[in-house]
């Protein structure tokens, strides 16, 4: 069963580490959700009746968006698709948007996971990021939400900020596991070109970040994450018993995903779809028919990169099935490279899956690479 | 015959001469303007992007002056110091010169020593100044500086511009009135002079040629008198764009010439041609086997790929009878090929069409001079590798080659220029104001500092101004020792040079200190040491790459991430494994890019 996505790109204000795709002025809103309401229902035969398994409304900001704005989009995703009656229903929110009306909101139209975009409980770290929230809306929006019924919280803090020190990061982590939450999202600060953190960085006015601190972060969370009852399944996610995210696993283990929104990427047979990431544009183009996009097929060696690319970074692993679906050579290419890899030791195999054990997941973009296939192009 | 004028061009790089041979055959039907893809005698792409001349190239035009038909044969020359030899050939086949120096400019070393080269011809040198289009132009100035080279009248120098078009009709003009017609005895034996040769892969070598007496016909028997073969002239002909055969090329023509050899280095430019049954008694002056000046190792990136590299090297030097090479291992970087260039400008451009004729991936070594080494029971060693160094205490002395090098320069840039050759050990012998403000410093220095740095140094004083060129003289002993490189204790011979004792310290603290620069991060730390002998000399160490992951990978992100680690993995394949360390192509030219 496929994910729908749905990206709302608007935000209070920018953070300054972010490079999605989002823009902070708002007086074309309307017109975007009657675009994203048209793009539903002109995609909707790509999926031919199948339940949606997961929603997710993310971005941007989608607690943004005015309750009748949420409705619009709502509506349109009912009136086109099915929706399993067990669907994991996620919304992207910040702490400062999630008053108790808007809660209650939320809830009666369906959503039952939110994700808050927390980042940290500190001060000093949510103005240097810019955040709209303080430490104190960070805990009660939390408790907030538990208590108006929503049963799945996820919040997103960061990590590997230059200053946060083992023990300040130790004691965000230990405010994280009061709360009423299910699921963490622990992210590396990564400074983006073209950020504002980046500018700062050049002009000297801020701090680099470190990868020595960041790793020692990554290893106290990894010793921290039992303690409290999370197991960690994916580089940057953890979850209590029940609580992973359904929407998010399902990217990692190549099921299908429809995108709607500007920005957003949709997969299906091996094709996967780009929007464009203009507001303007796509409004304009919905006006005519489908939003503006581009296509890439994906080649059988770039799903198999792709299989590799994202199994190296889940504790499940990577699914030999899905190997397999591209070419039993495919199979015989990776077992070749182990043989001689320097970090053999760190993967180990079971009947149906390879995994990379998560004392090696803080470099594993550099050993799924080593695990590529290439054609070879130049000859 | 006295209808028939054979000139070439000298002129610096970028300073216009193709475009304005263009003009040339354009002005004089030989091409149309819709034929005149921009630059038509620079016909290897690599040419073209570089903008340079690589081999040289002859063409015959066609013009009418005052009822009369006349034959202009142009003779291109390569621009560069790396093929002085293949102009002064192309110079000798000429009886004129258009001496083009770009009229914002003035005149550079290069052309001057070309410049010399057709002034010791007897060439009539026709002054030419171009780009007088161009806003920064200084036609008085450099007018004085060409009056003072070459001792003309200033009226003589034509102001033109092959952009627009000036001055052309006058250059024509000038070719008829004043370069000579060709002298040479139609009666005589045949003798013609080898100035260039072309490999096409249909015909094998096209050899070019300058008839100075007697004449050839197709299907003569003729002997090639330097390295005494004998062939049929199964084609002959005349150098239109494309060639075109005739039954005979007479006294004084230039021509073509197919005689079924496949191998450019059968044919010497500079050779001379006569005929079997009728030769001439002498050969024309001039001729020299062209030897390799700087040698480096090319091996391929995949071991695998060593006999398609060799098969690729075989089939460049079919054409380009300059390069030369011979099997070579190293420890480091297992098969490959020592390889001798002209100079640093030939090496570069073999890598390159290795690259994009033969898609082969390899890297080169750092490149060296051929040394000289003495050894104490009395033999002499030819050491054109730095491993090939033998045991210190087996030696008695070693010489390395010396160079004359000539270079101009505004005179503001003297001081630090002084400073730079100075410090590559080099003496100065001789300084001329060549105008007020515009000097010629010659100094004598060791060529395996060229090789090095010295090139882009002296550009980068001189904020472009300053021109070189040199000439080899002579070896001499020198104070040499052998630096040894190890990675993680493993040695790269690879990485192994042959320098001065003196900076034998300094060098090797830069070099540990640049490939810290260069050396991606592995999984582990690199101890980078320099030594000599068994003495480290200096150290650093690479750190171990700690963080290799992206914090987010959902939906959005997949595509995007999977494209930068392809394309990681692929600059991956261009890195040599020694040992455990995975060592880029930039570390092995390091050397080269020393502060």
């Amino acid at each position: 069963m496929p994910g729908l996505y749905i990206h709302i790109p608007f935000c209070r204000q920018a953070c300054t580490y972010c490079d999605f795709h989002f823009s902070t002025s708002s007086h074309y809103r309307p017109q975007l959700v009657s675009a994203i309401a048209k793009e539903l229902a002109f995609r909707a035969s790509e999926w031919q009746d199948e339940p949606m398994k997961t929603v997710y409304f993310g971005g941007g900001t989608p607690s943004q968006l005015l309750p009748s704005e949420l409705d619009e989009i709502f509506n349109a995703v009912h009136r086109n698709f099915k929706i399993s009656s067990s669907a994991e229903i996620t919304f992207e929110a910040n702490p400062e948007d999630l008053k108790v009306e808007y809660i209650k909101h939320l809830k009666a139209i369906g959503i039952n996971r939110l994700s808050i975009g927390i980042q940290s409980f500190r001060e000093p770290d949510l103005n240097q990021m810019n955040r709209a929230h303080d430490a104190a809306q960070a805990i009660s929006c939390v408790e907030q939400a538990a208590s108006e019924g929503i049963s799945s919280i996820s919040i997103d803090l960061i990590y590997g900020i230059p200053e946060l020190s083992n023990e300040a990061w130790l004691e965000q982590l230990n405010i994280a596991a009061r709360l009423p939450i299910n699921h963490l999202s622990c992210y590396a600060l990564t400074v983006e070109q073209g950020t504002p953190l980046a500018k700062m960085i050049n002009q000297g006015k801020r701090k680099n970040t470190d990868d020595e601190q960041a790793e020692n972060h990554f290893q106290l969370l990894q010793k921290w994450a039992p303690t409290e009852g999370f197991s960690h399944y994916e580089v940057s996610n953890l979850a209590r018993e029940g609580g992973r995210a359904k929407h998010n696993s399902a990217y990692w283990s190549g099921e299908s995903y429809l995108g709607i929104g500007p920005s957003a990427h949709s997969f299906q047979n091996n094709i996967r779809r780009f929007n464009i990431p203009n507001n303007q544009k796509y409004i304009r183009s919905l006006r005519d028919g489908d939003a503006e996009h581009e296509i890439e097929n994906l080649h059988v060696h770039e799903r198999y990169n792709e299989i590799v690319l994202t199994g190296m970074r889940t504790s499940t692993g990577i699914d030999k099935n899905e190997i397999l679906k591209t070419g039993k050579a495919f199979m015989d290419f990776f077992l070749d490279i182990l043989e001689n890899h320097p970090d053999r030791k760190q993967i180990t195999q079971t009947d149906t899956h390879i995994q990379l054990s998560s004392n090696a997941w803080f470099r594993a973009d550099g050993i799924a690479s080593d695990f590529f296939f290439l054609p070879e192009s130049s000859k | 015959m006295k209808n028939i004028r054979n000139f070439c061009i000298i002129a610096h790089i970028d300073h216009g001469k193709s475009t304005l041979a263009d003009r040339l055959l354009e002005y004089t039907n030989t091409i149309t303007k819709r034929e005149s893809q921009a630059q038509v005698l620079d016909d290897m792409d690599l040419e073209r992007e570089r903008g340079i001349t690589i081999k040289s190239k002859a063409i015959k035009m066609e013009y009418e002056l005052n009822g009369e038909k006349y034959i202009l044969n142009l003779i291109d020359t390569p621009g560069h110091v790396d093929f002085s030899y293949e102009v002064s050939r192309s110079i000798a086949a000429c009886e004129g010169a258009l001496l083009i120096v770009d009229a914002a400019q003035g005149i550079q070393a290069q052309t001057i020593s070309n410049l010399y080269l057709a002034l010791e011809h007897d060439l009539e040198i026709i002054p030419i100044l171009n780009k007088m289009d161009l806003p920064g132009a200084m036609p008085e100035e450099v007018k004085d500086q060409i009056v003072d080279m070459i001792g003309c009248k200033r009226e003589e120098i034509i102001p033109a511009s092959g952009k627009t078009g000036m001055g052309v009709y006058e250059i024509l003009q000038a070719i008829i009135d004043r370069i000579p017609a060709p002298k040479g005895d139609p009666e005589a034996p045949l003798q013609a002079l080898i100035f260039d040769s072309v490999f096409n892969s249909f015909r094998g070598i096209y050899a070019y040629f300058r008839v100075l007496n007697g004449s050839i016909k197709k299907g003569d028997k003729v002997k090639f008198m330097a390295t005494g073969s004998t062939y049929f002239a199964d084609e002959i002909g005349l150098l239109r764009l494309k060639p075109e055969a005739r039954d005979e090329v007479k006294t004084g023509d230039v021509g073509y010439l197919i005689s079924g050899i496949k191998e450019a280095r059968e044919v010497k430019v500079g050779d001379t041609i006569t005929h079997v049954d009728r030769p001439c008694t002498e050969q024309i002056k001039g001729f020299e086997d062209v030897k390799p000046m700087v040698f480096a190792g090319i091996f391929p990136v995949d071991t695998e790929d060593y006999e398609e590299l060799r098969y690729s090297m075989e089939k460049l030097q079919l054409n380009d009878a300059s390069l030369t090479f011979e099997p070579e291992s190293s420890a480091a970087l297992g098969f490959g090929f020592r390889c001798g260039f002209l100079g640093m400008l030939h090496m570069e451009i073999i890598q390159e069409r290795l690259e994009r004729e033969f898609n082969m991936t390899v890297l080169t070594t750092v490149p060296n001079v051929s040394y000289h080494a003495y050894l104490t029971n009395g033999e002499d060693l030819v050491v054109n590798n730095p491993t090939d160094l033998p045991d210190p205490s087996k030696l008695d002395r070693i010489e390395e080659p010396f160079i004359r090098a000539q270079v101009i320069t505004k005179a503001e840039y003297t001081g630090s220029i002084m400073t730079l050759c100075i410090q590559k050990r080099g003496m100065l012998v001789n300084q001329n104001y060549l105008t007020t403000d515009r000097v010629e410093l010659i100094f004598e220095m060791p060529m395996g500092e060229i090789v090095f740095d010295f090139y882009d140094k002296l550009k980068s004083l001189s904020r472009g101004y300053a021109s070189f060129d040199y000439h080899p003289i002579d070896y001499r002993e020198s104070k040499l020792i052998k630096l040894d490189l190890m990675l993680n204790g493993e040695p790269v011979d690879a990485l192994s040079s042959l320098i001065h004792r003196d900076n034998a310290y300094d060098f090797g603290k830069k070099i540990c200190e640049k490939l810290k620069e260069l050396l991606p991060r592995q999984q582990f730390e690199i101890a980078i040491q320099a030594s000599i002998g068994a003495k480290v000399i200096a150290r650093e160490t690479v750190k171990a790459m700690r963080k290799d992951v992206t914090a987010k990978c959902y939906g959005g992100d997949i595509s995007r991430k999977r494209k930068l680690l392809e394309k990681q993995k692929e600059g991956k394949k261009r890195m040599r494994q020694v040992g455990s360390v995975e060592i880029p192509q930039s570390a092995f030219m390091a050397v080269l890019k020393l502060d």
